[in-house]
């Protein structure tokens, strides 16, 4: 039953799809080669800034590649010399003789960045688990918990609701540096700090992902549920074998924003585990960043390892599930 | 559009009706509403809301050791202080200009983009292509870019100009802006394009029988189908032009330059200075402060967007 649903969804997409090809065939002859222009121009335009938004990647990761000597001849000037020249002066007068090099081809191609990061020293890849151990739990079990109350926000509704949906909304777009006192009052008093509870508790319970995924689950068609309801199934099972798999899209779209969110944490475990031993990489390669800057590029293309696979494997997803919101309010 | 409601009937793309109020009907289906929702209620209520209260009560008290009620006191301590002031300044001016630019441009690209380019879902991927940059990395490219001696700077003087220490000058909020519109442009493009592509092609193609210019399609028809995605886009760069406070701090550290020292920098640096009450007062303002802005959203959406919504 569900999955006929969704087939008749994905026909609709795809009939979608073809009357809009179909309309651009059929433009009038006579502004065919003023559109051709234009569309030339406008291509430009969106490659020059789509290749600028896709440049810092690319360095990244070709930087990765070049060995420690070539990064720091190369950046040097940056981020070793402060000290050297501290005065204004001497900034300027020193300025042309060492210049920064932004290459995206290096010199050798070697791999002796990664060598250091993955076989020397273990402290990476500890931090590397460390971020796998806070991400992923809050990662699944946010989306777990949301689905749930995204699920009774969608399909009841009263005064009551609206008023908890409301509050939904407003924590989410309060700043993390005003959830952050209330969130460290109840560590404390549990007696969570300094361990990786403290953060993937509040990481679970945030409300984002309720307020994004409660506004594809009201585009449920209520027939649908009507239908499985005449048939006798339960709310538990309307919810399992009806709502989730139409939800399938938003929940990857959801599940990509929530990862990449907490895979870049900054803020929490600097206030609530004051032992660096649990530090996330994230962490780890902002201080990387002031030391060992020749290590810096392929610490960060290990870790941006596992976004990009999920971001490939999920980007249709996002795109898609992305396409069902509109409004504010849901 | 003239006349107003006269309880609409919303129908999604298969003729079907879809139900935007209905109450609980029986006392089962009030419980199985709440069995669904109790997990995250319940953390939201441990976790966020409870405390919350608690964080009313510092704010009202002189200090931990003396629980002296002092009232507003503690507030109107904040608001005069003038890092307060400074950093809510700042933090303002931040949003103001870069959440409308956001939508703005990427509301532009998405247009360009649904114009019928080619190569266009590649260059979907690119623009999506910054979400997955570790925060420290962009920090570490702004850094090389915008440095004293960055690649900027290169490109300033071989044009000229004298070079400029970015971060500590009164450009440090642009080099934020930029950096903040390039990592989040293509996940709002994104919002745009797929509301741009759900707009009926009949619709448009009437209006160009029609003669409607461009301008005039984009303005009346593009206009009134994508403005509740306006809305959705703003509230997604609101909360996302708070988090850009990660790579602000980590680009600048704990005090920076005056015009990127932030609301979240003063809260962090209290923090770190055990002041409690100034932080749950600071907290407070600036979830009212929130609150109110939701509630303009809302009402302004109420009379601007959901003419179209359907």
């Amino acid at each position: 039953m569900s999955k006929a649903k969704i087939d008749m969804i994905e026909q609709e997409q795809d009939k979608n799809e073809k009357t809009k090809n179909s309309e651009l065939k059929e433009r009038p002859v006579r502004s065919k080669k003023r559109s051709a222009i234009k569309r030339i121009v406008l291509f430009l335009i969106a490659a020059i800034f789509a290749i600028s938004f896709l440049l810092p990647t690319v360095l990244t990761f070709a930087n990765s590649f070049m060995s420690e000597q070539e990064i720091s001849s190369n950046y040097g000037v940056i981020f070793n010399d402060y000290t050297s020249d501290s005065d204004g002066k001497d900034r300027t007068v020193t300025y042309r003789t060492k210049t920064v090099n932004l290459k995206l081809i290096p010199d050798k191609v070697v791999g002796t960045q990664y060598e250091t990061v993955l076989l020397k020293s273990p402290d990476y890849l500890m931090k590397f688990w460390n971020s796998v151990l806070l991400t992923v739990p809050i990662m699944i079990f946010q989306i777990l918990i949301a689905l749930g109350a995204a699920y009774s926000f969608a399909r009841f509704r009263g005064r009551i609701k609206e008023l908890i949906f409301f509050l939904y909304l407003v924590l989410m777009l309060m700043p993390y540096q005003v959830t952050l006192v209330p969130n460290y009052i109840v560590n404390s008093w549990l007696g969570l700090l300094d361990t990786r509870w403290s953060i993937i508790f509040p990481g679970i319970f945030a409300p984002f992902s309720v307020y994004l995924l409660t506004k594809y689950m009201r585009r449920i068609p209520e027939s649908v549920i009507e239908a499985a309801k005449l048939d006798g199934a339960n709310e538990w099972k309307i919810f399992w074998h009806i709502a989730l798999p139409l939800c399938k899209g938003p929940i990857a779209s959801v599940a990509i924003l929530v990862f990449i969110d907490y895979w870049n944490m900054v803020e929490q475990p600097l206030i609530m585990m004051s032992n660096s031993a649990f530090h996330p990489l994230s962490i780890f390669l902002s201080q990387i960043n002031n030391g060992e800057i020749g290590l810096a590029f392929a610490v960060a293309t290990i870790y941006m390892v596992p976004p990009i696979l999920i971001f490939l494997y999920g980007e249709e997803y996002l795109v898609d599930g992305i396409a069902y919101s509109s409004s504010v309010k849901g | 559009m003239t006349q107003k409601k006269e309880k609409t009937v919303v129908l999604d793309n298969e003729g079907n009706e879809i139900r935007y109020k209905k109450k609980p009907r029986t006392w089962r289906e009030r419980l199985t509403a709440g069995l669904f929702l109790s997990p995250s209620f319940f953390g939201i209520m441990v976790f966020f809301v409870l405390p919350f209260f608690v964080v009313i009560y510092y704010a009202n008290i002189d200090s931990i050791i003396n629980k002296e009620f002092v009232g507003m006191q503690n507030f109107s301590d904040v608001m005069h202080n003038s890092s307060f002031q400074e950093a809510a300044k700042n933090t303002a001016t931040f949003s103001l200009v870069s959440v409308p630019l956001a939508i703005i441009l990427s509301l532009v690209m998405a247009l360009i983009l649904e114009e019928g380019i080619p190569m266009k879902s590649t260059f979907r991927t690119f623009f999506l292509s910054p979400l997955m940059v570790p925060v420290a990395s962009i920090v570490l490219i702004w850094q090389v870019l915008f440095d004293y001696h960055g690649v900027i700077n290169e490109a300033v003087t071989l044009f000229g100009g004298n070079p400029i220490d970015w971060f500590k000058s009164d450009y440090g909020q642009l080099v934020v802006v930029i950096l903040f519109l390039w990592k989040n442009l293509g996940y709002n493009m994104i919002l745009f394009m797929s509301a741009l592509s759900s707009i009926p092609r009949d619709v448009l193609e009437v209006s160009k029988l029609d003669g409607a210019s461009s301008w005039k399609q984009f303005w009346y028809i593009k206009m009134r189908y994508i403005t509740p995605s306006i809305f959705f886009v703003g509230i997604m760069s609101l909360i996302n032009s708070f988090k850009v406070f990660r790579e602000v701090y980590l680009l600048t550290g704990d005090y920076p330059f005056g015009s990127l020292y932030m609301l979240q920098h003063f809260m962090n640096n209290t923090f770190k200075s055990l002041d409690y009450q100034k932080l749950s007062a600071a907290a407070i303002i600036m979830c009212v402060v929130m609150m109110v802005i939701i509630g303009i959203l809302f009402i302004f959406e109420d009379k601007v967007g959901r003419d179209v919504e359907g």
